[in-house]
């Protein structure tokens, strides 16, 4: 085991994307992500990897699908206005077939907006962000450790199922520090998939990556294809926490760094005898609908508690298909909430009952 | 504990600056002296000096910071106030500076007055725990890098070893012999090392020239455990 090391979530996200083998980054400073490209670009040449900072968010997104079309682990990362311009490449990824991680360290929008932390990005991460019928993985870190723990899951989900994987953090996990017990270094340029097109050497017929198909009938084969992988991710990948769920109530749902400030105010609520526990969704796809859905069995309502206006909660509303009321606390902006407003929210959904 | 009128910390990226910098500030007004603390800090858009606005007005210590300062307006600006700040010898001044040489960068523009009234402390904060000054090879470097883009060269250094809430007394006793190394190597002072007030019990009379921190509040408070 490596030793403890104190990082800020953006640089837990370069060091774990290293040691997982990734030795290509391609990204564009923007606030508060920028800290992933600084630190790409010190140690990269120093592992004999490459560090480009592109002349703009789509350029990089493309030079990412260069690289994952050879079958290495490559990587960008941004924040939202910048996730937003690499849509249309992650498009193009997710009709390719091909792997790759994007890192997404939310801010406040819509449009410019801020520079302060936010979860607003959820719908634009969950429903597949860009053209067409596609989902990518999405992971919401909620510690500097899971920063970068779900980087390393997040490059092998990606490389397992071939679609591309988004780390979805927020401003605050990425510039918050914490002890960090990196993982055990891996292969930086493992043997090739069987789909990488890195050369025929005469000795098979040509791999191609692409997302254009001329026959209309292929293309539908094609999606109905994706699809079943799909179905595969939501059977045998989905992630969550549950806390204090076993007699709960009230059951809260809150990812990063909301689900931080949460658990705070859960404790504090089960001081003053209140029932209630929160489901962490740790993939927010695929979202962790079996065990709400099992929730909504026992508890008498739900609580949301987001950076945004409310995106997850539509996702609980069709998990527990609208068994029981879902409230929601939320701040937007940049704003935080403090435990004490996620325990006001609590306590009055316990006295409105079911 | 000797001071100077002007007092730089600088040093790579979340190795602690503003909060010692803070603690510094709070010293130098407990021996009665006016004090004003200026953050030019224009890397870090989160956690700052300004968190602490309230505070430092009630002990009567001075803040000087970017009016964009935890605002949403991502300008690397600095504050005008801080010309008079560096050119006033009647006011103890404590600089935060911004993280490695791109943060340093700024202090170029006060260089030659703070240079010329020859009367500052050029303090090099260093944790141990952070994955850049992990060894003294490589905390040299940044050091460098930092002196190069300031303009001035470090006169000590400022051990700032810890793992955050996490920081047990054997962390920071195990960061001692790197912080010696260093300053062997550089030839600069050891001025002070740090430990947050509730591990000092444990390393007073060990720890030489031990500086007690008390930890910024942030307007949230998150547990440690997920």
């Amino acid at each position: 085991m490596q030793e403890k090391t104190l990082m800020k979530g953006n640089e837990a996200i370069a060091e774990a994307a290293i040691l997982a083998g990734c030795r290509h980054y391609f990204g564009y400073p923007i606030t508060p992500q920028t800290e992933v490209a600084a630190y790409m670009a010190k140690k990269m040449p120093k592992i004999g990897g490459t560090f480009l900072q592109a002349e703009s968010e789509i350029a990089a997104i493309n030079m990412v699908y260069g690289v994952a079309s050879t079958g290495k682990l490559a990587m960008t990362s941004s924040s939202s206005p910048g996730i937003a311009l690499k849509a249309e490449g992650i498009s193009y990824l997710a009709g390719a077939d091909l792997p790759a991680l994007i890192v997404n360290v939310q801010r406040g929008g819509p449009g410019l907006g801020g520079i302060q932390p936010s979860q607003s990005d959820y719908f634009l991460a969950t429903r597949g962000p860009g053209h067409g019928d596609f989902h990518v993985l999405v992971l919401a870190p909620a510690s500097v450790q899971e920063m970068a723990d779900l980087t390393g899951k997040a490059f092998e989900l990606a490389m397992k199922y071939r679609m591309p994987a988004m780390l979805l953090a927020d401003g605050t996990m990425g510039q918050m520090m914490e002890p960090v017990v990196l993982p055990e270094p891996k292969e930086p340029n493992p043997v090739p998939p069987a789909w990488a097109a890195v050369g025929t050497e005469g000795k098979r017929f040509h791999n191609v990556i692409n997302s254009l198909y001329l026959d209309p009938l292929t293309l539908e084969r094609t999606n109905f294809e994706r699809f079943e992988r799909y179905a595969a991710v939501e059977r045998d990948e989905t992630m969550w926490e549950e806390f204090m769920m076993e007699d709960a109530e009230i059951c809260v749902v809150s990812c990063g760094i909301t689900a931080r400030v949460s658990r705070n105010a859960i404790v504090e609520a089960r001081k003053r005898g209140i029932k209630v526990g929160m489901i962490r969704p740790i993939t927010l796809w695929p979202f962790p609908k079996k065990p709400l859905l099992a929730a909504a069995e026992k508890v008498k309502s739900f609580l949301c508690v987001e950076l945004n206006m409310g995106q997850m909660k539509e996702d609980v509303e069709l998990a527990i298909r609208c068994k029981k009321p879902v409230d929601l606390c939320c701040r937007v902006g940049g704003m935080i909430p403090s435990p004490d407003e996620v325990l006001a929210a609590i306590v009055k959904a316990n006295e409105q009952g079911g | 504990m000797n001071y100077k009128r002007v007092t730089l910390f600088a040093g790579h990226y979340g190795s602690g600056k503003t909060n010692i910098a803070l603690n510094y500030a709070r010293w130098l007004r407990r021996q009665k002296l006016p004090v004003t603390i200026a953050d030019l800090d224009i890397v870090n858009p989160y956690f700052r000096t300004k968190d602490s606005e309230a505070a430092l007005a009630e002990e009567g210590i001075g803040l000087i910071v970017s009016e964009f300062a935890n605002s949403n307006v991502d300008l690397p600006a600095m504050p005008k106030e801080a010309y008079g700040l560096v050119n006033d010898p009647s006011v103890y001044a404590v600089l935060d500076i911004g993280g490695d040489d791109r943060g340093a960068l700024a202090l170029g523009r006060y260089t030659p007055a703070i240079k010329e009234e020859g009367n500052y402390e050029m303090l090099f904060v260093v944790n141990r725990s952070r994955p850049l000054t992990r060894t003294v090879a490589d905390t040299l470097e940044v050091m460098g890098e930092i002196e190069e883009a300031s303009g001035i060269p470090f006169t000590a250094i400022v051990n700032n070893t810890n793992l955050g809430l996490q920081t047990t007394a054997a962390d920071v006793l195990a960061s001692l012999p790197y912080a010696q190394e260093l300053s062997q190597i550089t030839g600069l002072p050891i001025k002070m090392t740090c430990a947050a007030e509730q591990l000092c019990p444990e390393l007073s009379g060990i720890v030489p020239d031990l500086f007690p921190l008390s930890i910024q509040k942030l307007y949230y408070m998150i547990n440690s455990e997920v």
